[in-house]
Order: structure tokens, then C-alpha cells, then sequence
């Protein structure tokens, strides 16, 4: 059996460069600032919590990500969720969706219904959401590149069931920019991606004002190799980069802020993050109030999904990963999240199983039925560690941001490729502190076994005769719908996106003509060319 | 052609449409480390891209990184366009998530040096030393 490292009183420099002390007292907490940004739960500065009563009030949405083969297969798996007690979905795609490709494109071809569920039009949204209540049960989309196109989906599924659009929720990633980073679904250059999250706010903000266009990920640049500090810095500076569109676009920042959401990790230290996630909802409460001039207090709120935590799971002994996704959870509840969702333990292998996708579904129960942690809001507030290390991260969170501003701005930095080096290298640097064993991972680095059972991990068939399935749908529906439609709202889309005027009309105009994810893809590569990513080590 | 002569020189591809490129580019530093000459060829490449890049390039080593799953279909279809190169006397190597039940059919498509996630980054770079004489 081997060992973790255990030099004695080693000083401890959390991974966010902060130093812990072995002590923390009335005094840390008075040096690093005081309880000025504490304040009360549901009042600004919100490092509390964003509402008064936080989950006694309702406990946090429990949305686990699913979606695998055809909109048929994924809309059993949701239902199975939704059974056991699931309270929102969270939508995986394939890749070919999630990139713009359509199920008979050549490049598609063995990626269908691989990672997620394939969408080439709107028929196949009616599957997958057939027989869920979309007002009981939110829905967030897990799209990036195809964002613009599948947000005009939804909404035209929803309208096309009888739902008021007004009124309708749910939430759409939509992130780009963190794409670039990380994660990689990026279809069209920088500029114009940033361009399209853009016509996402600005139309939701007058025609479906309850709905969420984005929801900015730190969560997906912690895991490129991002510190947990640089995870909100640099989830802010995007944020930002959103905000500043919308603003230029003539929008008032009370029209849309209220409607920007985050995504954020949850793997790593517990007591980093959780004060990670109050410092960074004082923090952002700052910059909308302070620099964007905010008034209403939903624009102020940093609401969340603090889920995943897949970085910090290992191959080795995949069945620990079900007591980490616990500790996970417990930091996702203690850091006053809206949203909570577990990887799996056998994520690091295959798409979740129903029997690992329910223990995670359980793990979340738990802490709402039997651990107390719904009673009391913030528990973890007035320790003197926990607001020290909240007062700290926050300052470090403030000197990353001014960092990537002196740096020419974030959106700059991931157009030449800095910020994607920046954290490479701080991931080859993790990795190689792991190999060593100076940063110790329980099964990785110390405590491994000494045979390697065989895993208990149950693989996720893949289905071959899938890809067929989707291809046949696709071919239906193009010898089906009303082409002379498809055409009229395509040429639409191509006019609006070369006059730059916001693409979402003609978008939902050829959605409801069943153009598919492609045909519209296309559409928009003709005008705003694709993206070339810049190599740098 | 031995290593004294010229650093070992890979290319180090993602194959088809997949976006996770942590682990690729921390083994493209690893690499770089022990002293290879990589070319990596970002993300979204064809079977026919790697193969010209393989064969312009004059590498070594063909290294692939799959973390979603579509390493069979991928490497099926590779594996001709190599060999209609003259790349098959060149070390195939892979990396990723490759569960255990495929590493059979993977070696059957000339992939000798099979790496699944949890595989440690000089154990990489030594094997490859190792197999480019």
C-alpha cells in the first residue's frame, strides 16, 4: 500500500494560489477585509445567497445531463429521470448536432447519437419532449455552436405544444466563448459567434423575457486546467463580453442581466469552493451594480448551476467516485446553488447507466431529505475561515479579471489562443504534481490497489443501427415538408445574417418549416465563415 | 533514421468531431518535454487530413487522442488511407477514453501502442522512444 506524501506542517497553498492557515481567527477576518460584503441572504451584496429563504423556500432543481441515440431512446431516459424524482433535464447532444451537422453529413458519420442525442429538426424535438410537462419541468440545453438554431427550436416545439412563450422557462448554455477554451463545439469566428449569443439575449429579452439564453461556464475552463479563482474570473470577463453586446445592441441592462446564468464546477477542495462560490456571487453583484449601472436586484444575482465535477474523478477505482460525487454535492448545496447535478461514477468510462444516473439522482435526495441541508441558508457563514477565504478568493477573482484586461480583454485572448495556452499548461502542470504524488488523488497517486479489480462499470451500448434510424427521419421529413417554405426562410436567414440584423426571426421561421440543423448551419458559414483555431503551446 | 540524428517527430491528431483536447495537449507538452518534434493538428480532423499530414511531414510517430467514443469507426477508416501512404512501417499509437474491450480490434487495425485514460505521460514518451529505432 502506498502512501500519500506527508511532510510535517508543510505550508498549504490552495489551488488558487491562496495560502491556508493551520488557524483562523476574528483577526483573518478582520485583515482580509471584514464582513463588509457578508451581508444578509437576498440582499446585495448576495455572498449569502440570492434569495431571503434560499431552500426552505424549494430546494435546489436537481437536473442530471442525459440524452444518447434518437429523440425516441433519450425520451425514455428522461422520463426514467423524471420518475425518480429528476426535477429539470439537462440535454446532451451528439457531436454532429452540436456542431451543425446533419445526420447524412459525411464528416457526422459514426459520431450519431454517440455522446448525446441527434437532432437534425423540429420532429425530432417533438420526440424527445413528447409527454413532459414543460412548465413542471425545466428544460436546459446543452448547445453551444447550434445555440442561436436550437434555442429557435424550443421555443417553436414549445409554441407548437400550446405553451405562452411569454411565460415559458428554461435555459440554453450557449456559451461560445468558453468553447473556445474549452470543450471545442465552436462553429463560426469569434466575432460573429459572440454575435449570435447576442441575438439570443436580445430576442428572448422581448419574446420569451422568462427564458435564459446563456448560461456562462466557468465549469468547462476549470476543467481545460483553469484554477477554481481563474474559473469565475475568466466565467465573468465572458459574461462581460456578452453583457457589452447586448448593452451596444441598445439594451438596457435590467432587460437581460436578469436573465444570464452560470455554470459552474464543483470538484476540489471543499472549503476553496464553496468560498469560491460566495465570493464570486459578492463579486458579481459589484461589477453589475457598480460598472453596469443595475437597479433591479435579479440583474445582481449570480444564479447558477454549481454541478459536474468530472475533473475530479478517476478511472481508477470508479466506485470511489460515488462518495466524491457525495462530497461534490455537499459543496454544491453548501454554496447556495439553484441547480445541482452529479457526473456519474462511471462517467470517466461511458454514458451513465440508469442505475449510476439514479445514485447520483439519490446522492442529491439525501442531502435534501436526511442531511439538513435545505433548513438553514448559508450555514457555513460568520466562521472565520470560511469568510477569510471568501474575502481572499474574492480579491484574487479581482486581480485575475484586471490581469486579462491589461491583457487586451478576454475576448482577444481566446481569438489569438493565450487563454487556451494559459490554462494547457497549468493542466500538463496538474497532471504531472498528480504523477508525482505531490497532489495527492486517492486510487491515482496513494492508496491504489494493489490489483486492479475488474471495474465495475457497465459500458453504454452503442447502438449502430441508430445512425440509420436518424438518417431515414431526416430523408422523411425533407420529401414531407413544404420545400418552397424551407427555401423562402433559408434565403431569409442567409439576408439577415449578411445585413447584420438579428438571425432569430428567420431562424424560427425555418424551424417551423422543419429546415434542419444543417441547411441552417450552412446558411450561416456562408456568410460568417468558420473558425480556425490557433495552435499554441 | 535514430533518434542521435533528429528528434522523433509526431503528429498528434484529434480525430473526427470531438472537442476534448485537454489531455491531446497536455501530451503534446509531455512530449515536447522528452524532447520530440510534434505537430499537433488541433481538432475535427478527417481520416484523410491525418494521413496527409503524417505523410507531408515525414513523421514518426502517428499519435491519436479519442475521448468520445468513435475510435473504431475512425480508425477502420484511417487505417487504408496509411497504408496507401506507405505510413504502415510508422509507430500507430492512440490515447483516451478506449475501454479495455476494444484494445483487441484496435491492435488488429495497427494501433500497437494503446494508451487509455489513467496512463502515465512518461510511460507514453518512453514507449515511443522505445519503438522509433
Amino acid at each position: 500500500m502506498n502512501l500519500p506524501q506527508k511532510p510535517a506542517m508543510k505550508k498549504v497553498i490552495n489551488e488558487s494560489g491562496i495560502e491556508v492557515k493551520p488557524l483562523y481567527t476574528a483577526q483573518d477576518v478582520e485583515a482580509s477585509g471584514g464582513m463588509e460584503m457578508v451581508g444578509e441572504p437576498g440582499q446585495f451584496p448576495f455572498t449569502r445567497g440570492i434569495h431571503r429563504e434560499m431552500y426552505r423556500k424549494q430546494p435546489w432543481t436537481m437536473r442530471q445531463y442525459a440524452g444518447f441515440g434518437n429523440p425516441a431512446e433519450t425520451n425514455k431516459r428522461f422520463k426514467y429521470l423524471i420518475a425518480n424524482g429528476q426535477t429539470g433535464l439537462n440535454v446532451a447532444f451528439d457531436l454532429p448536432t452540436q456542431i451543425g451537422l446533419d445526420s447524412d453529413d459525411p464528416l457526422a458519420e459514426g459520431e450519431i447519437g454517440r455522446v448525446g442525442m441527434s437532432i437534425d429538426t423540429l420532429r425530432d424535438f417533438e420526440i424527445a419532449f413528447d409527454g413532459i410537462d414543460l412548465k413542471k419541468i425545466t428544460v436546459s440545453l446543452t448547445i453551444n455552436g447550434a445555440a442561436a438554431i436550437l434555442i429557435a427550436m424550443y421555443l417553436a416545439m414549445a409554441e407548437k405544444r400550446g405553451y405562452d412563450i411569454k411565460e415559458l422557462r428554461g435555459t440554453a448554455q450557449n456559451d461560445i466563448l468558453k468553447e473556445f477554451i474549452g470543450r471545442g463545439t465552436w462553429i463560426f469566428p469569434v466575432e460573429p459567434s459572440i454575435r449570435l449569443v447576442g441575438d439570443t439575449i436580445e430576442y428572448c429579452a422581448t419574446h420569451a423575457p422568462k427564458y435564459t439564453p446563456v448560461s456562462v461556464c466557468g465549469y468547462h475552463i476549470r476543467e481545460s486546467g483553469a484554477t477554481p479563482a481563474q474559473e469565475i474570473a475568466y466565467a465573468f470577463c465572458i459574461a462581460k463580453a456578452y453583457a457589452d453586446d447586448a448593452i451596444k445592441r441598445g439594451l438596457s441592462v435590467d432587460e437581460f442581466a436578469g436573465r444570464l446564468s452560470y455554470n459552474f464546477n464543483i470538484f476540489g477542495n471543499i472549503f476553496e469552493q464553496v468560498c469560491k462560490f460566495r465570493a464570486g456571487r459578492g463579486l458579481w453583484a459589484k461589477i453589475m451594480k457598480e460598472q453596469y449601472g443595475a437597479e433591479k436586484p435579479g440583474s445582481m444575482w449570480l444564479r447558477m448551476i454549481a454541478a459536474g465535477g468530472g475533473g475530479g474523478l478517476t478511472f481508477e477505482q470508479p466506485e470511489v467516485n460515488i462518495v466524491r460525487g457525495a462530497y461534490y454535492a455537499l459543496i454544491s448545496a453548501l454554496s447556495g446553488t439553484q441547480t445541482m447535478a452529479l457526473c456519474s461514477y462511471d462517467e470517466a468510462y461511458t454514458i451513465p447507466t440508469e442505475y449510476s444516473a439514479r445514485i447520483s439522482l439519490r446522492t442529491m435526495q439525501l442531502l435534501v431529505e436526511e442531511m439538513g441541508l435545505t433548513e438553514t441558508v448559508d450555514p457555513l457563514a460568520g466562521s472565520f475561515y470560511v469568510e477569510t477565504m471568501t474575502n481572499e478568493m474574492r480579491k484574487k477573482m479581482e486581480e485575475i479579471m484586471a490581469e486579462v484586461d491589461a491583457q487586451g480583454g478576454i475576448v482577444k485572448m481566446v481569438a489569438e489562443g493565450s487563454i487556451q495556452s494559459k490554462v494547457s499548461a497549468q493542466a500538463y502542470g496538474m497532471l504531472r504534481k498528480i504523477e508525482s504524488g505531490e497532489f495527492p488523488k486517492v486510487g491515482v497517486n496513494c492508496y491504489r490497489n494493489e490489483q486492479e479489480d475488474d471495474h465495475p462499470v457497465e459500458f453504454h451500448a452503442y447502438n449502430e443501427q441508430d445512425a440509420q434510424v436518424q438518417i431515414d427521419a431526416l430523408n422523411r421529413i425533407r420529401a414531407e415538408r413544404d420545400n418552397a417554405a424551407v427555401d423562402a426562410a433559408l434565403s431569409r436567414l442567409r439576408a439577415d445574417a449578411a445585413a447584420c440584423r438579428n438571425v432569430m426571426p428567420a431562424l424560427v421561421e425555418a424551424v417551423k418549416a422543419y429546415a434542419s440543423v444543417g441547411e441552417m448551419t450552412k446558411e450561416l458559414v456562408n456568410v460568417f465563415g468558420r473558425y480556425q483555431e490557433p495552435i499554441r503551446f | 533514421m535514430t533518434a542521435s540524428q533528429r528528434p522523433i517527430k509526431v503528429v498528434l491528431g484529434k480525430p473526427g468531431l470531438d472537442g476534448h483536447d485537454q489531455g491531446a495537449k497536455v501530451v503534446v507538452r509531455a512530449m515536447m518535454d522528452a524532447g520530440f518534434e510534434v505537430i499537433y493538428t488541433g481538432l475535427r480532423q478527417t481520416p484523410q487530413q491525418i494521413a496527409r499530414i503524417a505523410l507531408e511531414e515525414d513523421v514518426d510517430v502517428i499519435a491519436l487522442s479519442s475521448m468520445a467514443g468513435s475510435h473504431l469507426p475512425f480508425c477502420r477508416r484511417l487505417k487504408p488511407l496509411l497504408e496507401a501512404d506507405g505510413l504502415d512501417d510508422k509507430l500507430w499509437v492512440i490515447g483516451g477514453n478506449l475501454p479495455a474491450q476494444d484494445h483487441q480490434a484496435l491492435r488488429e487495425l495497427g494501433f500497437k501502442g494503446i494508451f487509455p485514460s489513467g496512463s502515465k505521460l512518461d510511460d507514453i514518451c518512453d514507449y515511443i522512444k522505445k519503438e522509433v529505432k
